[in-house]
């Protein structure tokens, strides 16, 4: 990935919580980029910090108990963890649009869909009064909501959850951002849903040539989805690969684990693979690999050296000692 | 019939009121007219998208909600008719999972007081054995002896799963509603899970209703499965059938939309358009003909009763015509994939060895 096109890019990232008195490192060292027009899946499991790092991104890690620990964001050129607040609120729902999981608790109760789209284009482009209202129902338009003239008006309550997310994405993209951040879009969705949002959001890129973050635990989706791929583990990224090559040529034993985990739907039943073990609470100071505990190739080495993220072919790095496994032929 | 668990037309309806006198203004058809029956040691799937009845027809079974009509009978016996003391014994026979483990576990209470309550209640340990059955239950679940003393904030979402399970398990049950005991869960965790269901299903031969909104997870713990849309089964078919030839467009348009991990199988097909419909004012003839491609004027005006095509039944006027329209090309996971599966696996096996 060259850096000199990036419009995301991440260093070294480390993100530490402060509670009760020990730390929680729930972002260790994590570097990406991101091109435009491209789509970058993040997986990982419940606590793998793939969501504290797409916060991270916006600024919104609650300080405290959050605190940046490390690195740098640099998003266009700028590095946005030494950005002022107030920069910062340009940014967000500006040039950064997101999208969150639960689009009742995103969007504000009290106020109609139309209201808080025309707030966001008052502040970022500075539209007002009819143009706004009218870009508002353009936008309401766009995402598929049907009579938006009409649903305009309509408070959050009064629609289904499918509605509500169309909404939440036609204000995180009102303002044409350059990088959409959708933190587990359709999770809280039906699958018919689900397509549908999912249909929407490749338009929509397709359209406006943003970046797209995915954040998901579903490999799914991000199969059929994403460009290119991050898995994340235990705060640290294990493996990344541009979709395709991440899926047919998987490197990592947890990547390899968590893809035999998934039951898939097209082929016939059988028992299913799992990984033995859980993940290591985050504040246990580990030195070696993240995944040893649960690897059953790891030596002495994995336990006590932390493996680097390396490069195995073209755009696809893994971070294990015992990359590439050996196959007997 | 001499299946284990026989469901003949089942219904919930809901009354909706409004005003100061609490007039009922309409009801809520969450469930209507459902039947269908479980064998021992058998799994039949429930499964349909949110508000779609799935979780009340679970509830109505073990009378956790009232249902408005229909019968539900175990081993021959009518549930529905029982009086209040004699429920409560048939309660040891027919358990339930619930999604959310923490919302159903007891927080005050240990595992091992959570798990003696119903051995107690039901006679089936005494005060000086309980500890051991507890013990046991646990072990058979996959948790530790010494899980015993703890609270369940103190257990991971997996593990407080299995507490759930252990519990539904104490009584010896004939038949577990499972209510979406995987949907809270991580893959990986989930897949243990699952695996823990039907290892203890094959192990003491226990009926499954497992309720569920994922068709992948149906394919694996399933015999049978039956689609809910808007309160009514529209189609049931033993798995292998089910996902090889679905003959019901909702059916189909399910296992489309499910996201398959390949990303070689990218689906280009158009996904069903519009949402749920209110189950308050449900669609004349065909509940899912506002959403359906093939809708044609029949399918608005009468409603399509289940019929039988091979062994499948099907509530669709035009089953027969659509069904070899689509099918699912089945996929297997990369060749590298499998095979560095296979060395990890040797690896853990030496290492327990």
């Amino acid at each position: 990935m060259n850096d000199t096109t990036s419009l995301l890019e991440i260093r070294d990232l480390e993100v530490e919580f402060h509670v009760g008195g020990t730390v929680h490192r729930a972002v260790q060292g994590v570097s990406f980029s991101l091109e435009r027009g491209r789509t970058l899946g993040v997986v990982g499991e419940s606590g793998c910090g793939k969501s504290v790092t797409s916060l991270a991104i916006m600024r919104l890690v609650p300080q405290p108990p959050g605190h940046y620990a490390g690195g740098q964001i640099v998003f266009d050129g700028q590095d946005l963890l030494s950005q002022p607040e107030s920069a910062m609120r340009r940014l967000r729902g500006g040039r950064i649009g997101m999208i969150f999981q639960e689009p009742m608790t995103s969007l504000n109760p009290v106020y109609t869909c139309g209201t808080q789209i025309e707030e966001s284009l008052k502040v970022h482009s500075g539209l007002t009064g009819k143009a706004a209202r009218d870009r508002a129902i353009e936008m309401l338009d766009l995402v598929g909501l049907p009579s938006p003239a009409t649903r305009v008006d309509d408070y959050p309550h009064q629609l289904s959850g499918g509605q509500r997310q169309r909404v939440m994405i036609a204000l995180a993209l009102a303002n044409d951002p350059d990088l959409l951040i959708a933190d587990e879009p359709t999770t809280a969705l039906d699958v018919t849903i689900q397509a549908q949002i999912l249909d929407l959001m490749g338009d929509l890129r397709a359209r406006t040539g943003a970046a797209v973050m995915l954040v998901t635990h579903d490999l799914g989706v991000v199969a059929q989805t994403c460009d290119d791929v991050v898995v994340m583990y235990a705060g640290r990224v294990v493996e990344q690969a541009p979709t395709a090559a991440l899926f047919g040529d998987p490197q990592h034993p947890y990547t390899i684990g968590l893809m035999a985990a998934v039951p898939r739907i097209d082929t016939a039943a059988g028992r299913l693979a799992t990984i033995p073990g859980t993940v290591p609470p985050p504040w246990v100071k580990q030195s070696g690999c993240r995944f040893a505990s649960r690897c059953p190739l790891a030596d002495a080495q994995c336990r006590n050296q932390d493996p680097p993220l390396r490069a195995v072919s073209q755009g696809h790095a893994v971070a294990c000692w015992k990359a590439p496994i050996e196959v007997a032929a | 019939m001499t299946a284990m668990l026989d469901v003949r037309g089942l219904t919930k309806h809901f009354p909706v009121r409004r005003g100061v006198l609490r007039r009922v203004v309409g009801q809520v058809q969450a469930v209507n007219d459902v039947s269908f029956e479980v064998a021992d040691g058998e799994t039949l799937a429930i499964v349909g998208e949110s508000g779609c009845g799935k979780s009340t027809i679970g509830r109505a079974l073990l009378r956790l909600t009232e249902p408005t009509a229909g019968s539900v009978q175990l081993d021959g016996e009518d549930v529905l008719t029982l009086p209040a003391e004699d429920m409560r014994t048939m309660r040891r026979r027919m358990q339930i999972i619930f999604q959310d483990p923490y919302a159903s576990l007891n927080p005050r209470m240990t595992v091992s007081e959570t798990l003696a309550e119903p051995l107690l209640l039901h006679g089936l340990a005494s005060p000086a054995d309980v500890s051991d059955r507890v013990a046991t239950l646990l072990e058979t679940c996959g948790l530790q002896p010494w899980h015993a003393g703890r609270y369940p904030h103190e257990f991971s979402g997996g593990q407080r799963q299995r507490v759930g399970i252990a519990r539904a398990l104490a009584t010896r049950p004939r038949l577990i509603v499972c209510d979406e005991p995987v949907s809270a869960l991580d893959v990986s965790v989930q897949a243990q899970i699952v695996n823990l269901l039907r290892d203890l299903q094959a192990e003491f031969g226990i009926g499954y209703v497992f309720i569920s909104h994922d068709l992948a997870v149906v394919r694996h713990m399933a015999s049978r499965v039956a689609v809910v849309y808007l309160g009514r089964i529209v189609e049931e078919a033993p798995v292998a059938e089910l996902f090889a030839s679905p003959r019901h467009p909702y059916t189909r348009s399910l296992i489309a939309a499910a996201p398959r991990p390949d990303p070689a199988l990218r689906n280009t097909r158009a996904p069903v358009q519009g949402d749920l419909p209110s189950a308050l004012a449900p669609p004349t003839g065909c509940a899912f003909h506002p959403r359906c491609a093939l809708a044609e004027a029949r399918c608005r005006s009468e409603r399509p009763v289940l019929r039988t095509i091979g062994t499948t039944q099907v509530a669709c006027h035009l089953a027969d015509e659509s069904a070899a329209s689509e099918t699912i090309t089945d996929s297997t996971p990369a060749d590298a994939l499998r095979r560095r599966l296979a060395v990890l696996d040797a690896a853990r096996q030496q290492e327990t060895a």
